[in-house]
């Protein structure tokens, strides 16, 4: 090369990174590889592989073992068996295994980083400087937690069994974010990486073998989506974790419904990136190529919508045109790029068929004049301007590297398109004001908000989403909680067998009104010892604050265990869930609505109920009596615990605010617990008001609205309680009641695409429809499968787990410095 | 905005621009933290870079010990920076490969001038009461008249950092404004905006719209005196103040960071950052200079090392 022409010129030139101990890596295995299981390389007989390409070059790395069913099943037995002596082992000396694991992962760091380059085509600067750092850190992390899991998480024990599956687009980091709070908190896991990514997968299992983990702990399985299957629905896997699409979230969100598998989904997202005026636009532009062209744009949290203040949009625009001119696109071993390949040509085509449609849309389209390698899965920096929200390739999620771009006038409106999505991953916001950037934050549904700054991760702070991006979180203590379980409760195991794939037609929660029913109410005895007619009282629905009669006119009778009437309640329709869901959102709107109430004003209000509660104890205790036939006693005991737990949820009104987590950012990392939003809540059977109690007040109390299902059998204890919420300052809509069939009446809840979660405390039939139908808008879901709880017991009946239910994690990331 | 050769003349004062400024310190961080790591120059472009950069070297001194024979060696050095075999092994051999300007205090311009006769190598002069400018303005103004009587074709001033800290940017403006009209046709200046004494980054960037305005042919980041002197941080703000400048009048405006800068490594990632943000033009001498003293050791060894693959020993480079 002509030094002096270079000299003249100043280009770029390859910087490229050596291959050769992949290449060597590779060859010790002679290129083929088998299953990772109990610490061995496990071969079946007669296997079936699948290659693997490195996308830059099309050239085959290696192949893989598709495993079927019997190894899944070996896989599962390894993990079994582990699971007996690891949940075991005390924290501290897992503790030292997951340090172990961590330091481990240091020592292999570059051919970690350029094997995962070569595999999935992501620069080796990303690879090298964020996935594999971030790889250890987790594990540093997680060993600090499960040193820590006996004091501080002592009313908890591990969930079993884990089945993992992870996508393609951060395989190492994927990978540490289900493995390693997994094992810290006592499980053993089965993982099963992406088709297109599963070679350092591989690596790492040498790299935990080598630290000297016990076998069986840690199994990596590869195989096809039919491997995954047979992981979700093997019935020894008490929970799975999975990252991936929204629509294979939903599968399997239908696969595992009533079979008391937990389970969270980390899915897609289109999330908003949002420029003020006030903003740094030279330091929003570097946001922006580190929001969408990180990955190739392949990040599920990847900042895709370009939410621009009109005023700045045309100087924006002119400098991000600029600035995609100096992207360099090539090869991913190359260390002076910004983008390598897409992972494979299926992909590449689903990207380019969503650039086509954004053009069909009418939108603008820019592509920088740049060169591409003339081999090998490239795709240019792509942004298209000037679209409607109502475009699809401003709905939907491309993950590729395509930006669309809209404008906004003002920060309501920039707040309301940026919630105008089905997803709810992530969102970044550009302003010097401080004031603007934090209330715009707090009102973005989104799991991850970045002020000034955009993708930032650390295994301190959970990620994770809001919406139909799923649920659950991974990292922070919060990300904890999807690998436990209260200490008291087994595995529920429902004794409910699915119906068959596809015949999902059902007659669960079908209902037909009710009818006059003989015999006739009980009397009541006058003054004089003569027998008179009680006082008609019919209760009546409860919505938006004003007792209303049931939209379908018909009424439920309600018997005590003898079968007597002993009262009358409106049977419920869809409508009347209809409009009790909108009085759950109109609660949410006014003006200040509940959730934005500080905690101090929700908690006085609990106390009052409480103390409206207490005044009329004995009336509350002579219906329980009335309904249940129970002894007075037990009745006060129950109207008693239920004013100790509207205590209980009083004092967590202000007290479970969130955290500041201590990630790696300088500035500060603030994990606040939001609401949910609209709860649909159908109650048990058991305890007609404290069952009801103990759902409403934890959701109430932070922030959320419900529509409550009061106990089918026994409903009036709920609908006397309404008149205790009419004197207690409540305000309309945060708390509605709808009597009649629980399960009818859930069928609408959980099909209602406005409700944002739906707990249900009724059948173990009723919880696989209810967790099945979830998948419809992926709301969150909390059921009994049928068991029952010790709703008198403070360790059931109250506390962290009721909490963590009524409330989402969202971290908003404030960095400092002037 | 169609693109002018020639010198800024500087523009009056426009508040409104400067007031205007946001530069969020942490977004700053992040893209110099990354910059480096997405632009690794190597092999045969590493040797053309770092070639290059030799000749973007405003050879300096500025010691209370500089005596004649420090600057005449100093200037010897300047007009061959690099051994005549590893230039000829570059196949530079003939090429008028020689530093940016030598830099000295105003006294030593005089022997500069003479040691660099006959050589195109201009002469800077630090002035108006560098290092920190604190001295009464006919004084400062002096030193540039006598700077350039003693035949410095180059002006590195200082600004009243006071001005900067108290926002008042007419009084930066007027006196940068009167420093350049000193300057005349004779001398292009370079403005020193001493940034370790600014308190923040913001200020970096008025300050350098400001300097802009007032008719500066580049903006420089340090003195060398100050404690903090040269960060990529202050750079970058710098040069997207030079782009914003540019982007509005036409006029290029040249950038030299100054103070710290000792090692090749250092050297690639300034001129990553100038072709960036800026492009190539802004990474030949006429906009782009690296103040440095003991800089141009680093860049011979490691063009050593590329010729020979052999590590270099420093007494193996003939001192400055």
């Amino acid at each position: 090369m002509d030094i002096l022409e270079l000299y003249k010129t100043m280009d770029y030139g390859p910087a490229p990174e050596s291959p050769a101990a992949v290449y060597a890596w590779l060859d010790d295995h002679e290129r083929r590889f088998g299953l990772f299981i109990n610490n061995r390389w496990v071969t079946p007989e007669n296997a079936e592989y699948y290659p693997s390409y490195n996308p830059a070059t099309g050239e085959k790395l290696a192949e893989t073992v598709q495993a079927g069913q019997k190894e899944v099943d070996q896989a599962v037995a390894a993990a079994r068996q582990a699971f007996e002596s690891w949940s075991k082992t005390p924290g501290q000396v897992r503790a030292r295994y997951l340090y172990a694991i961590a330091r481990n992962i240091q020592k292999h760091n570059r051919l970690l980083a350029v094997l995962e380059a070569m595999d999935n085509g992501k620069p080796l600067r990303e690879a090298r400087d964020i996935d594999v750092p971030l790889l250890a850190r987790h594990f540093y992390y997680h060993a600090g937690w499960a040193q820590l899991m006996e004091t501080e998480l002592r009313d908890y024990q591990p969930v079993g069994v884990v089945g993992q599956i992870i996508p393609w687009n951060f395989p190492l980091l994927m990978l540490a974010w289900k493995i390693a709070p997994a094992i810290a908190m006592g499980n053993t896991v089965v993982l099963k990486p992406a088709s297109y990514t599963r070679l350092s997968a591989l690596l790492f299992a040498e790299v935990v073998a080598e630290a000297g983990l016990p076998p069986g702990v840690i199994n990596i399985i590869t195989g096809s989506s039919k491997a995954g299957t047979m992981i979700v629905t093997h019935p020894d896997v008490d929970k799975i974790a999975f990252t991936g699409s929204t629509d294979v979230g939903r599968v399997l969100r239908r696969q595992t419904a009533g079979t008391g598998k937990k389970l969270s989904l980390e899915l897609g997202g289109k999330s908003p990136f949002i420029v003020f005026e006030d903003a740094d636009l030279d330091g929003a532009i570097e946001g922006v190529v580190d929001a969408i062209w990180f990955n190739q744009g392949q990040v599920c949290c990847a900042g895709s919508r370009l939410l621009v203040q009109e005023n700045v949009a045309d100087v924006f625009l002119r400098k991000l045109k600029a600035r995609m001119g100096k992207l360099r696109v090539g090869d991913p071993l190359d260390k002076a790029i910004d983008m390598g390949a897409i992972v494979d040509r299926t992909q590449w085509e689903t990207i380019d068929r969503w650039v086509q449609t954004g053009v069909k849309e009418g939108g603008e389209l820019f592509q920088p004049d740049i060169p591409l390698p003339e081999k090998g899965l490239f795709y240019k920096p792509t942004l298209i301007c000037n679209l409607d929200p109502a475009a699809e390739t401003v709905q939907e999620e491309i993950f590729g590297p395509v930006l669309v771009s809209l404008t906004f006038r003002s920060p309501a409106e920039a707040i309301a398109l940026a919630n105008n999505t089905r997803y709810g991953l992530a969102a970044s916001v550009w302003s010097d004001n401080i004031n603007l950037a934090l209330d715009v934050a707090s009102k973005l549904k989104a799991g991850s908000v970045w002020i000034n700054s955009t993708n930032l991760f650390d295994a301190a702070s959970g990620f994770g989403g809001y919406r139909e991006s799923g649920f659950g979180r991974e990292g922070g203590r919060e990300g904890l909680f999807e690998y436990l379980r209260p200490a008291w409760q087994e595995r529920p195991r429902p004794d409910f067998q699915p119906p068959a794939d596809g015949q999902q037609k059902s007659a669960w929660g079908e209902h037909v009104p009710a009818r006059p029913s003989m015999p006739a109410a009980t009397k009541t005895n006058g003054r004089d010892g003569r027998e008179l007619p009680r006082v008609d009282r019919t209760p009546k629905m409860y919505i938006g604050g004003k007792q209303v009669r049931p939209d379908g006119n018909y009424t439920l009778a309600v018997r005590n265990p003898k079968g007597e009437v002993i009262g009358q309640v409106g049977d419920g329709n869809r409508k009347d869930i209809r409009d009790a869901v909108e009085a759950a959102h109109a609660a949410h709107t006014a003006s200040p609505g509940w959730a934005m109430r500080h905690g101090y004003n929700r908690s006085q209000i609990l106390y009052f109920i409480a103390e409206n509660l207490d005044a009329r104890r004995e009336e509350f205790a002579r219906r329980i009596v009335a309904q249940t036939g129970r002894s007075l006693a037990s009745a006060q005991n129950e109207v008693d615990i239920s004013v100790g737990r509207l205590f209980t949820y009083a004092a967590w009104a202000d007290k479970y605010g969130g955290s500041v987590q201590e990630t790696t950012l300088r500035g500060v990392t603030v994990a606040i617990n939001e609401p949910i939003g609209v709860i649909g809540i159908a109650c048990p059977d058991e305890y007609p008001l404290l069952g009801f109690i103990s759902l409403m007040a934890p959701a109430i109390a932070r922030g959320n609205t419900v529509v409550m299902i009061p106990s089918e059998k026994h409903p009036l204890s709920a609908t006397d309680f309404y008149q205790v919420l009419d004197t207690s300052d409540v305000p309309a809509g945060v708390v509605n009641i709808i009597t009649g069939d629980r399960d009818h009446l859930t069928k609408t809840l959980i099909q209602h695409e406005d409700v944002d979660a739906v707990w249900y405390f009724g059948s173990a039939q009723g919880s696989y429809y209810v967790e099945y139908e979830s998948a419809a808008n992926m709301k969150r879901t909390w059921v009994s499968y049928g068991l029952k709880r010790d709703w008198l017991s403070a360790e059931q009946g109250e506390g962290h787990e009721f909490l963590h239910e009524a409330t989402q994690v969202k971290n908003i990331w404030t960095p400092t410095g002037e | 905005m169609a693109s002018k050769n020639e010198r800024n003349p500087g523009m009056p004062l426009q508040l409104d621009w400067v007031m205007r400024a946001h530069v969020n310190r942490s977004a700053v961080e992040r893209r110099v933290a990354s910059l480096p790591a997405r632009r690794s120059i190597k092999k045969d472009w590493q040797a053309a870079w770092l070639l290059r950069a030799v000749t973007c070297i405003d050879l300096t001194t500025l010691a209370g010990d500089d005596t004649p024979g420090r600057v005449r060696r100093l200037c010897a050095k300047a007009k061959q920076p690099l051994r005549q075999d590893m230039l000829a092994a570059l196949g530079a051999d003939g090429q008028p490969i020689t530093v940016g300007a030598v830099c000295v205090y105003p006294s030593r311009v005089k022997d500069a001038v003479e040691a660099l006769r006959g050589s195109n190598i201009p002469v800077a002069s630090v002035a108006t009461g560098f290092p920190d400018g604190q001295t009464p303005l006919a004084q400062r103004i002096a030193e540039i008249e006598q700077a350039i009587e003693a035949g410095a074709r180059e002006i590195d001033v200082v600004i009243h950092r006071p001005y900067v800290l108290t926002g008042d940017w007419q009084a930066l403006y007027d006196e940068v404004r009167a420093f350049r009209e000193t300057c005349g046709d004779a001398a292009h200046m370079k403005t020193i905006l001493a940034v370790g004494n600014l308190a923040t980054l913001k200020q970096v960037y008025q300050a350098s719209l400001t300097a802009m305005m007032a008719g500066s042919d580049f903006i420089k980041t340090s003195t060398g005196k100050e404690s903090v002197n040269a960060t990529l941080e202050a750079g970058l703000v710098m040069v997207r103040a030079i782009r914003e400048y540019y982007e509005r009048t036409g006029y290029k405006v040249g950038f030299k960071p100054a103070g710290g800068i000792t090692k090749a490594k250092q050297t690639l990632a300034w001129q990553a950052l100038m072709k960036e943000e800026l492009g190539v033009e802004w990474l030949m001498p006429d906009l782009f200079r690296i103040g440095a003293s003991s800089l141009l050791t680093d860049l011979e060894r490691q063009l050593y090392h590329y010729i020979t693959g052999h590590y270099a020993a420093r007494h193996h480079m003939p001192m400055g």
